[in-house]
């Protein structure tokens, strides 16, 4: 019996093999689209295989703690920085933005798309009790969701804020189904295929705007490897397959990172 | 209503076409779950044979643990897995976590109690057919418990079905620890379940019908090889 545990282990045990970098992105990095783009070019390029794990942004760090990822692709400043000052990377490297829109029912019970700045528009919702679906689960896009809720000076709770603890194509669904107020990014609800009565009623705050950084992590197998990545991730050629990214005919990442 | 129609059109347009997506996903569900089922047969059926004969002390309390841990939660044991292959875990050495070989510990884990219950419920009825004979011809418990397995064979060919089918529907543990990594952890459930998240419900759904029929294709295989229906048999 253990022979033949140890035999189909042995079989199956092809764990990362050479030139593999396992890292953690969030989901509306991966439902945007953007990465089918990135990385098949990145393996041409430098012949690195990125394995990519979709998770939110609270797990994506956990697994970089662990050392079960070697870097993280992740959009939530005050996490990561508390993710560096804790020693489980050594920096982070802007690489690019999108910003998050404000996605409701068509007919706008709340009139939303009249305020002239988002905390304006969250108020409109809480006020008129219209349903609002958060994302509930610590992913980067719900951080700072609970931020602006904050500054609106709202606490948002009652029978109308669904906390549904899943990821954003997920919650998107919800918000469909209940025809359903929803913070979003850009580039997921472009790529969303099942709009069903919902429509983009308010966008363009500053507040809205939406850094993805790369974290190279401490305890990451090779990191040399991931020191790679990050180099063509800032790359010319990274810059003009981000900036020439469209979904339905609009740019939705800006590429922004520094040479060192 | 509509959408469920575009589903089983997406279904059928993925595999007339052969789609190599498809057909690579496919094979690695096939791969982890009948892996799976052969180490949770190899240790169930044994187990539940030995149980049905066996008499000891906390025979009940192990035979209602065993039926209890039927229900085990898929996303418990998925945690449980991640966190004894994490690298920061007892058995992050290994490097298992986001492989197949990770997909199939959990999927053994929760399959395991299943095919065990299963086994000992139909072994314990063929016991009391078989104890007289058996123990009048004086044969040790090794040689019992291989003539009860191999005359109880179609009994537990069925909860080595029951485990398949629990195993390739899975979806919670084997998201956690396989990761969902395209060309290397992604099966059917967890591309389902994707395609979920995108909102491309045709998809998932033309998934989901693949995933029915790679079922009905695997026990109809099976119930030919094993010829349950054959020569006048009931």
């Amino acid at each position: 019996m253990i022979r033949i545990l140890t035999l189909c282990l042995g079989l199956l045990g092809t764990a990362a093999t050479a030139d593999t970098v396992r890292m953690a992105v969030t989901t509306s990095f991966e439902n945007s689209g953007l990465a089918e783009v990135l990385l098949p070019a990145l393996a041409e390029d430098t012949g690195i295989t990125v394995q990519m794990l979709v998770v939110g942004t609270g797990q994506a760090l956990r697994l970089g703690e662990a050392g079960d990822v070697d870097a993280v692709l992740v959009h939530a400043r005050a996490a990561e920085e508390a993710f560096i000052a804790a020693g489980h990377a050594p920096y982070r490297r802007e690489i690019m933005y999108n910003d998050f829109v404000l996605i409701g029912p068509a007919g706008d019970p709340a009139g939303t798309a009249a305020a002239a700045e988002i905390i304006d528009a969250l108020d409109a919702i809480a006020t008129t009790e219209a349903v609002f679906v958060s994302r509930g689960d610590d992913s980067g896009t719900h951080q700072l969701e609970l931020a602006l809720w904050d500054r609106a000076g709202i606490t948002p709770e009652g029978a109308w804020y669904l906390s549904t603890g899943s990821g954003m194509g997920a919650a998107l669904n919800t918000a469909a189904g209940l025809d359903a107020y929803i913070l979003a990014d850009r580039a997921t609800w472009l790529n969303f295929g099942n709009k069903a009565g919902l429509a983009l009623l308010f966008e363009g705050d500053t507040a809205l705007f939406n850094q993805y950084a790369y974290l190279p992590v401490t305890l990451a197998q090779d990191p040399d490897l991931a020191r790679r990545v990050e180099d063509w991730l800032v790359s010319d050629r990274a810059r003009d397959l981000i900036d020439g990214y469209r979904v339905a005919g609009e740019q939705v990442f800006t590429f922004n990172a520094t040479p060192e | 209503m509509d959408e469920i129609w575009a589903g089983a059109l997406a279904g059928l347009r993925l595999v007339v076409t052969l789609d190599p997506a498809l057909v690579d996903i496919t094979l690695r569900s096939l791969q982890v779950t009948l892996t799976a089922v052969v180490i949770a047969s190899a240790i169930g059926l044994p187990l539940g044979a030995w149980l049905a004969i066996r008499r000891f002390r906390y025979r009940r309390l192990v035979i209602a643990t065993l039926n209890a841990l039927m229900g085990l939660p898929p996303v418990v044991v998925g945690l449980v897995v991640y966190l004894l292959l994490s690298r920061a875990g007892p058995f992050g050495v290994l490097g298992l976590l986001f492989t197949p070989t990770a997909m199939i510990i959990a999927q053994v884990i929760i399959i395991t109690p299943l095919i065990a219950s299963i086994a000992h419920q139909a072994i314990r009825e063929l016991w009391a057919d078989y104890h007289d004979l058996l123990i009048s011809l004086s044969t040790s418990r090794r040689q019992r418990i291989a003539t009860l397995i191999w005359d109880g064979r179609r009994a537990l060919l069925t909860a080595s079905l029951a485990g398949f089918g629990r195993a390739i529907g899975e979806v919670g543990a084997i998201m956690i620890v396989g990761g969902n990594i395209d060309n290397a952890t992604r099966v059917l459930t967890t591309a389902i379940a994707l395609e979920t998240g995108k909102g491309d419900f045709a998809l998932a759904l033309g998934l989901g019908f693949v995933l029915i029929g790679l079922a009905l294709a695997v026990n109809i295989a099976i119930h030919m090889v094993s010829r349950t229906e054959s020569d006048g048999r009931w």
